[in-house]
């Protein structure tokens, strides 16, 4: 009878009659929402429209002031353009390797299960050691990678070239997502029919006609559900590996958007603007959840 | 294998060989540095082969500690680290198990209202609330406490989505037949629903185990005291050193160390590893 609600909702046909249990069962949960995510959620938006003096005594109702202070700093302005650069150079590559030790490992009968384990674990490391393993291979001093790159003409230096500091955060955050993406390629591998794919060897298309006409297509719900994962993953969980590593440095060349919020927040005790930073990054990650489950949604109609 | 093309296998294994040996090659030479003795790393390259001094490193680390950085022994930062991972872990598979169950199987007013309110945690990670958390997880005085640590992270979404979706695949029949033996939800849930769960529970554990062991920025703000360090976000101090000192060896080994019990989780249950990485996320 009443089947015509969304399906996120529904419930069983037999339920228990009970009306007071089922809100201590969901007390616990609840209790630690509201006062851990909502309440502090909360107060971030209330702080955003605040100025507070430094110690914290006396604050004022500033409307959006914090929020158009923000968008004509430059130091803002730029730690967006370099979230943005970041978060498509780590997505990107990340991908794309993924992409293709995907592929790889899904023409294999044998031995793809030895290649799978051997490129799975780095899920499982933090993302500060994967910072500081990269820090210490690219150390201007003994690195092996800057010896190397001594060879090509390049002299490394990333505590003072911004651009070097920049690859190396894109190089340790990639580093440390490819597993991911590339257990999810997989599984939309394996996922796809053999018959289309035997179809199209049979009249004739090649390997690499069959991955951009047939394989990739087919494969677009995975790319796109990790492109939205990639760049929530890139602009938020990448915090420390900027924290343990540049510090935002040099010259504010890799400052993204949370380290940026941590730095005026904590660090500097500029309760406005880092309230303001925060809402700014709540609404992003809204934005991207947002389309996620759009997406999700329509999967299921698949 | 659809066709015969012996150089396209040869390039897939070659692809396959470099895509590994670019995945451990960093993790290799971190070994490598963590072998050596301090003088290793004062000029030239880094070594690129084992040194002699590896249980020295790990011994001098893991008991006492590198006492330039303020931080303590590796056995106390693992401990606590530990404590956090097995805490929430435990933590969020138990509220939310316990939640999925009471939005399934009952109905009641704000049903729906709680959904939302559990859906909209997934929109606000500790990132993007950093102040205020700490500044309520201040005034409740869990600064510097295994309390502080875990129970702010244990509200999870994913994990009530995972069971919500789970306990739906479930048969009305299974309930109806319980009703009629006379069985209460408590009972219901204790010896029907939890048993049933069971390969769902271990599949969410890994991966929460892995969650709560590399928690960063959590940690780095709740602890002023280096007894309740973890080694993840004790890293930080060491690294701070090294930049001026070089200790590599030092830093490497509690490198190694903190990566050693998540890759090992991985590698030993990957299969569970998998299912839960599929089936959880979002």
């Amino acid at each position: 009878m009443l089947q015509t609600g969304r399906p996120r909702m529904q419930t069983k046909r037999t339920i228990f009659p009970n009306k007071v249990l089922p809100y201590a069962l969901l007390a616990p949960q609840i209790a630690i929402t509201v006062v851990f995510f909502l309440w502090p959620a909360g107060q971030a938006v209330v702080s955003s429209f605040l100025r507070e003096d430094p110690f914290g005594l006396a604050s004022t109702f500033v409307w959006f002031e914090n929020y158009t202070r923000l968008f004509e700093d430059p130091a803002y302005v730029d730690s967006l353009r370099v979230t943005a650069a970041f978060a498509i150079a780590v997505t990107f590559c990340s991908m794309t390797f993924a992409l293709l030790l995907a592929v790889a490992v899904n023409r294999l009968i044998r031995l793809g299960g030895v290649y799978t384990t051997l490129l799975v674990w780095p899920y499982a490391v933090a993302p500060v050691v994967a910072g500081v393993l990269w820090w210490f291979l690219f150390n201007p001093t003994i690195g092996i990678l800057p010896y190397l790159l001594s060879f090509m003409g390049v002299h490394w230096n990333h505590r003072i070239n911004g651009n070097h500091a920049m690859i190396m955060l894109v190089v340790a955050a990639s580093w440390k997502q490819i597993s991911y993406n590339f257990l999810f390629f997989v599984a939309g591998l394996q996922s796809i029919p053999r018959s289309l794919i035997e179809a199209a060897a049979i009249d004739g298309a090649g390997p690499m006609k069959r991955f951009w006409t047939i394989i990739f297509p087919l494969l677009s719900p995975t790319t796109f559900f990790l492109l939205i994962i990639n760049v929530n993953y890139a602009m938020f969980d990448t915090f420390s590996i900027v924290d343990a590593t540049t510090g935002g440095g040099p010259a504010g060349a890799t400052n993204i958007l949370v380290f940026k919020v941590f730095a005026d927040g904590i660090l500097g005790l500029n309760i406005g603007s880092s309230a303001a930073q925060s809402v700014i990054l709540m609404m992003i990650v809204i934005a991207l959840t947002f389309v996620q489950f759009r997406y999700v949604e329509r999967r299921v109609q698949y | 294998m659809i066709e015969n093309r012996p150089w396209l296998n040869v390039f897939t294994h070659l692809v396959l060989i470099l895509g590994v040996a670019i995945v451990i090659a960093p993790v290799y030479l971190a070994f490598v540095a963590s072998t050596h003795g301090d003088g290793a790393f004062v000029s030239g390259v880094m070594p690129l082969w084992p040194g002699s001094e590896m249980a020295a490193n790990y011994g001098s680390m893991f008991t006492t500690g590198m006492a330039k950085s303020g931080a303590p022994p590796l056995a106390l930062m693992m401990w606590n680290a530990l404590v956090m991972a097995v805490v929430i872990t435990v933590g969020k598979i138990a509220i939310s198990i316990i939640s999925a169950y009471a939005i399934i199987y009952f109905r009641f007013p704000g049903r729906v209202l709680f959904f939302w309110m559990i859906f909209i945690t997934l929109m606000l990670p500790v990132e993007v609330r950093i102040v205020p958390t700490f500044k309520v997880v201040a005034d409740l005085g869990m600064l510097n406490s295994y309390a502080g640590l875990t129970l702010p992270l244990i509200a999870s979404a994913t994990a009530t989505f995972l069971f919500r979706q789970f306990f739906m695949t479930l048969p009305d029949e299974l309930t109806e037949a319980a009703r009629v033996d006379g069985a209460g939800p408590m009972r219901f849930f204790r010896d029907i629903l939890l048993p049933l769960s069971r390969t769902n529970i271990a599949a969410l554990s890994v991966i929460l185990f892995i969650y709560g062991w590399v928690q960063y920025l959590w940690p780095l703000l709740v602890t002023t005291d280096p007894r309740y360090y973890t080694i993840v976000m004790g890293i930080k101090r060491m690294v701070a050193v090294a930049e001026a000192d070089p200790q590599w060896n030092l830093v490497m080994a509690a490198v190694m160390l903190a990566m050693l019990p998540p890759v090992l989780v991985v590698i030993l249950m990957q299969r569970l590893f998998v299912k839960g990485l599929v089936e959880t996320e979002k």
